[in-house]
């Protein structure tokens, strides 16, 4: 079946994604994350960061507005809860549909320019997006207190199949509830699939035509390729991912806040995919991990945490060492970060995949010589 | 010209084009029958490439009309011109330069084959055996069979030159537009360039050639307009172009340069 060929590289790529996805609440526990919680967050912006990466890694369109399609994800999803059922299937469904709508209408705006003409746009169109879910759209969005689950939600699905509980309910899939763990593992399927689909459209004849919009747009339109709806296409995808990752959030806690919506928030998708390796498969998720990581470990970092680790350390020492470390942890988390993003920048413009890439090639060479041609023909892509 | 009118490919219809008070062409007729190569020559500035770009559909000409088998081309998009069977060769090499040289001759080929856009995601690039293959035998005749895997980007001038002779001839087009296919190559390079058009033009395929290299006109050309001033001062046949005073005179400044070669 053609849905599910694949080069054996891909193959491997996937099942290897797979079983460390699955794996992970056993690898983060040696770094302190493996709490459900922070876990589903690992696994949600991955999904944000891939689909980023399908318009910004494949066609080159820098948008700095997709945390609107997450809002709009979560907005959605959590309508859903109140309005339909608890159960997270159509939540998800609905999220996709309205966050590619979303994305058609301002894709098929911001796309009328390129370049850094298209980023302020997206921008534009993500703020004020941002602004109406915080005052013309309160009816909608509950403004500032957030859309959230009461007591007298109609839930017409739900009710007519059983009676009102006495609390508030949570998210469900096929009347299991999705809470802690459950919560995690189902987030982490669905990223198993979003990663599925991410190889699919990297490797397939589309995916091919966006790299080419990428590398030579004149060459792309005296070669016959109409390419407005090719890069349209590609933002609605992303835009749908976005969506996706919204409502996982709100499955996760079933709360949508404007402030999903700010510009830091389109920022942050941009930094982990530039973090990681723009274009590349893995490169995106690993950025995410990183900067999911570091704003929920590292700022939680202390001086008592500091001072136990500076322990080997001579006394007057010990003191000057705390001192100065405590700047780059804590509440300086963002220091740190900002530092490690300028180094990768300037040193591995490719991301850290170029560096995983590089160290590899240096054991290549060591052990059986690889042509540069073909090394070169086959980047971590 | 007693030409019968159903060989006509390419007919450029009293075409004028100005930039504002600048009259870069003006009244520019000419017909190119199916299956010819039809030369434009002529000195800087004289008008070549904004000629060239009017039959692209890059610029609008301000009067007349480019008409290419029975369709109107002005007002057309570039990939609209394409689709109807018109390829291109840039006088700077357009590439994919991030892409493999497999993939940039495999590109067009999708393009010919699914149109102008067609969201295709469930077969991979490794999968499309026959455009794979059609890509191996033209980058064979092209002579870039061992460059392959390679990034386009890394490639020579007159290979990436080539390379993109080869991603218009995939696409096995009605008209081949060439603009200097030479320009800034060495003599052996301009040689092998030769050589190579000439193995297309036994395949039948119509071209017009914007050039300013005599050697490669006179050898290559069943027709040639002479361009100077945005005016087709003389057309013809390569000999009669060479014995045309008027040419000599008007874009050459003496006969010794149309002898050289």
């Amino acid at each position: 079946m053609t849905l599910f060929q694949m080069t054996r590289r891909d193959a491997l790529v996937l099942l290897a994604f797979a079983a460390v996805i699955l794996t992970m609440p056993l690898w983060t526990a040696p770094i302190g994350a493996n709490y459900p919680g922070l876990m589903q967050k690992f696994v949600i912006f991955a999904i944000f960061a891939i689909g980023f990466n399908v318009l910004f890694g494949l066609t080159g369109y820098l948008s700095f507005g997709h945390a609107a399609f997450l809002g709009v994800g979560s907005y959605t999803a959590v309508w859903t809860f109140k309005l339909l059922t608890m159960d997270v299937l159509p939540a998800i469904v609905f999220a996709i549909l309205v966050s590619g709508l979303f994305a058609l209408a301002i894709g098929y705006l911001s796309m009328r320019r390129s370049g850094i003409y298209f980023s302020i746009l997206t921008l534009a169109f993500a703020q004020m997006s941002y602004n109406l879910a915080y005052s013309v759209l309160t009816p909608i969005t509950n403004g500032e207190t957030s859309l959230q689950l009461t007591l007298q939600d109609p839930r017409v699905i739900d009710l007519a199949l059983a009676p009102r509980g006495a609390g508030l309910p949570t998210a469900s899939l096929f009347g299991q509830t999705l809470t802690g763990l459950g919560g995690f593992y189902f987030c982490a399927v669905v990223l198993i699939v979003a990663f599925f689909i991410a190889i699919k459209i990297f490797a397939s004849p589309f995916g091919m035509m966006l790299r080419g919009i990428k590398s030579n747009q004149t060459r792309m339109s005296y070669t016959g390729f109409n390419t407005r709806p090719y890069a349209l296409t590609a933002f609605v995808i992303s835009g749908m991912y976005a969506g996706l990752a919204g409502a996982l959030l709100a499955v996760t806690d079933p709360l949508a806040g404007a402030e999903r919506m700010q510009w830091t928030a389109s920022g942050e998708v941009v930094l982990m995919t530039i973090l990681g390796g723009v274009g590349t498969l893995i490169g995106p998720v690993i950025g995410a991990w990183l900067i999911k990581y570091f704003e929920n470990i590292f700022s939680a970092f202390n001086e008592q945490i500091l001072s136990r680790f500076f322990d080997f350390v001579p006394d007057p020492l010990h003191d000057t060492m705390v001192a100065i470390a405590s700047k780059f942890v804590g509440e300086g988390w963002q220091l740190t970060l900002g530092l490690l993003f300028v180094l990768v920048v300037v040193f591995l413009p490719g991301g850290i995949m170029e560096g995983v890439r590089r160290i590899g090639s240096l054991f290549g060479r060591r052990s059986t010589p690889v042509s540069p041609g073909a090394a070169r023909a086959q980047p971590a892509e | 010209m007693a030409r019968s009118d159903q060989n006509i490919v390419l007919h450029v219809d009293d075409v004028s084009k100005n930039f504002g008070g600048l009259q870069a062409l003006s009244d520019i007729d000419f017909a190119v029958e199916e299956g010819t190569t039809h030369a434009i020559i002529g000195p800087n500035g004289a008008g070549k490439s904004t000629l060239l770009n009017v039959i692209v559909g890059r610029l609008a000409p301000t009067r007349g009309a480019v008409v290419f088998d029975g369709t109107v081309l002005t007002g057309k998009q570039p990939y609209q011109i394409n689709q109807l069977g018109v390829a291109r060769v840039f006088q700077t090499p357009e590439i994919f330069p991030e892409l493999s040289v497999l993939q940039n001759v495999m590109t067009p080929a999708f393009a010919k084959r699914d149109g102008a856009f067609r969201i295709n995601i469930f077969r991979t690039v490794d999968s499309e055996a026959e455009i794979r293959d059609e890509a191996e035998a033209i980058l064979e005749d092209v002579g870039l069979s061992t460059r392959l895997a390679s990034h386009a980007g890394s490639l020579s001038r007159g290979d990436k030159r080539r390379m993109e002779l080869a991603m218009c001839l995939i696409q096995h087009p009605r008209l081949l537009l060439l603009d200097e296919p030479t320009a800034g190559m060495s003599r052996h390079d301009t040689n092998t360039t030769i050589d190579l058009l000439k193995k297309i033009k036994a395949r039948g395929m119509t071209k017009v050639i914007i050039e300013h290299d005599m050697h490669v006109v006179f050898s290559l050309a069943d027709r040639i307009s002479v361009l100077s001033g945005g005016k087709i001062i003389a057309e013809g046949t390569p000999d009669e172009v060479r014995g045309s005073a008027k040419v000599q005179e008007a874009y050459l400044g003496g006969a010794h340069r149309l002898e050289a070669h």
